[in-house]
């Protein structure tokens, strides 16, 4: 289990992640839900680390934070109207949307404790099933065991990819 | 001397005191945040005054001559000067933006030095993710200049704001790619067993990955901001971009990270494709920041002798010559290495 430090430093993670997070649903300026948005991701690569997964936890920052998050505040700022203060924060479909909230948190759940009964448990350095260097595992499994999702899902981005472009191309004609 | 032994050494007198555990590892670190603070910060001043010292010859001027030898506390005297300057923010800034993007600005620039090796034994934390935590942190500085830009509420500001992340974002694709070759000759992301995989001078990855190294310097050039990628802060179009509404101490960060940033895609480059702090006769922490003020210098070279780009230029030149330059560097590393291991291994 967690030593006193770690918990210490779990809480305070965990904390600043929910905070941020209940910021970025709740606040009427956009630009500072995606500032808090940044601040979320940004704890979850916290607690990954905490977990010894730092491949993960890298991964997570270059990703959300410098790809995605980055693009939403980019589209934020290109989109004068969405920063107004009479921007409504809920739109029609919010029966549909808690629906798909609530699904998502059942998975969530479910894969939680899925991951608490896998034998050892975490922190990872401690798990025998896992040793040394995340990094290489990670890279083996990718393009063995799972090598059909990788590709699957490399197939799906370069689709959305091709998509932007067409759309894109569209607009110019 | 090797600076090993020094830090040995006090790490021997902090165990005599008698810390243990967690107070201990607190202490040590907070000492190494301390020191590379000092460092960093010395070494900032010295760069702003190269660059004005390299600019002014490469123009045929002086560049400061008053203060001090050859100018060299002009830096220093600024710096008084800045302190001194009022605070303003704009009455309708977005204060706690406004406030927060220097910040950010600079505390991600000093974060990255975390894993970055000075030398044999020195580097404050050798973790196994070393250059992709480097890369993974230092997007905070994107996000900053975005918050400087919205912040300030300035068209201007705004302008430079937008134009800094279009580019980084794009700029930041080919730099990764181009990491990656080393990382697969040298197969680690470790920091310290990429420079031990280069201990002699035929062992450097630039021997191996030319065209890698060719597409980070021009990546990280984009990165930081300079000319010819400088137009974030193009000063005949937007006054000075993301910074334009910043005036004393706040301005002087930007203007300090922006500085640092160059140093760090230089140490980058040092220890990825220069053998980082290998070398004879010399201590490795002479030879880490010998080298790395010599890519800063090319950096210089090339900021004061190339024009702007256009921007439409700037982004063809990342997404149809440099993207597909560095997914062929990876894939002809890839057989490379293949070929290597069948024929010699």
């Amino acid at each position: 289990m967690l030593s006193e430090t770690a918990s210490l430093v779990f809480y305070t993670i965990a904390f600043v992640t929910i905070a941020s997070a209940v910021m970025t649903v709740s606040l009427k300026n956009i630009f500072h839900s995606a500032l808090f948005l940044i601040l979320c991701l940004f704890s979850v690569a916290g607690i990954f680390i905490l977990c010894e997964a730092e491949f993960l936890a890298g991964v997570q920052v270059l990703i959300y934070v410098g790809g995605i998050a980055m693009l939403m505040i980019f589209a934020v700022m290109l989109t004068r109207q969405l920063t107004s203060f009479n921007v409504k924060q809920l739109n029609e479909q919010k029966a549909l949307g808690s629906l798909v909230a609530f699904c998502f948190l059942l998975i969530a759940l479910g894969a939680a404790s899925k991951t608490l009964s896998v034998k050892g448990g975490f922190p990872l350095a401690e798990n025998p099933h896992i040793s040394g260097n995340t990094t290489h595992m990670l890279g083996n499994l990718l393009l063995t065991d799972y090598v059909l999702p990788f590709e699957l899902v490399s197939v799906l981005l370069v689709a959305a990819l091709i998509g932007a472009v067409v759309l894109a191309k569209k607009d110019e004609e | 001397m090797e600076l090993e032994k020094l830090f040995a050494f006090f790490g021997d007198l902090l165990a005599q005191i008698g810390l243990t555990g967690v107070a201990l590892t607190v202490v040590v670190n907070v000492l190494v945040a301390a020191m590379l603070l000092g460092v960093l910060a010395v070494m900032a001043l010295f760069l702003v005054w190269w660059e004005r010292k390299v600019s002014a010859h490469i123009q045929d001027r002086l560049g400061p001559m008053r203060v001090g030898w050859h100018g060299s506390l002009q830096t220093l005297a600024d710096g008084v000067k800045l302190l001194q300057k009022e605070d303003i923010t704009p009455t309708n800034a977005d204060r706690p933006v406004f406030f927060w993007a220097p910040v950010i600005v600079y505390s991600s620039c000093f974060m990255a030095y975390v894993t970055i090796p000075w030398g044999k034994g020195l580097i404050p934390a050798d973790l196994n993710i070393g250059i992709l935590y480097i890369i993974a942190i230092t997007t905070f500085t994107v996000i900053s200049l975005l918050m400087a830009g919205w912040g300030s509420n300035n068209k201007w500001a705004l302008l430079g704001g937008m134009r800094s992340a279009a580019q980084i974002i794009s700029y930041e694709v080919p730099l990764t790619l181009s990491i990656l070759g080393v990382v697969m000759l040298a197969g680690s992301l470790s920091m310290q067993t990429i420079v031990a995989g280069q201990q002699e001078i035929w062992n450097w990855y630039i021997w191996r990955q030319p065209l890698g190294f060719l597409i980070y310097i021009i990546a990280a050039t984009a990165e930081v901001n300079r000319t010819p990628f400088d137009l974030p802060e193009a000063e005949q179009e937007l006054v000075a971009g993301f910074n334009v509404e910043y005036s004393g101490m706040k301005f002087a960060m930007f203007f300090l990270a922006e500085f640092l940033n160059m140093f760090t895609v230089s140490a980058i480059a040092t220890t990825l494709f220069l053998g980082g702090w290998n070398g004879p006769i010399l201590p490795s922490w002479m030879w880490f920041i010998g080298k790395t003020l010599a890519v800063v210098f090319v950096l210089m070279w090339i900021r004061w002798t190339y024009p702007r780009l256009r921007v439409d230029h700037l982004m063809e030149f990342a997404w149809k010559w440099l993207l597909p330059l560095a997914f062929l560097n990876l894939v002809l590393t890839g057989i490379g290495y293949e070929l290597w291991q069948r024929i010699f291994g």
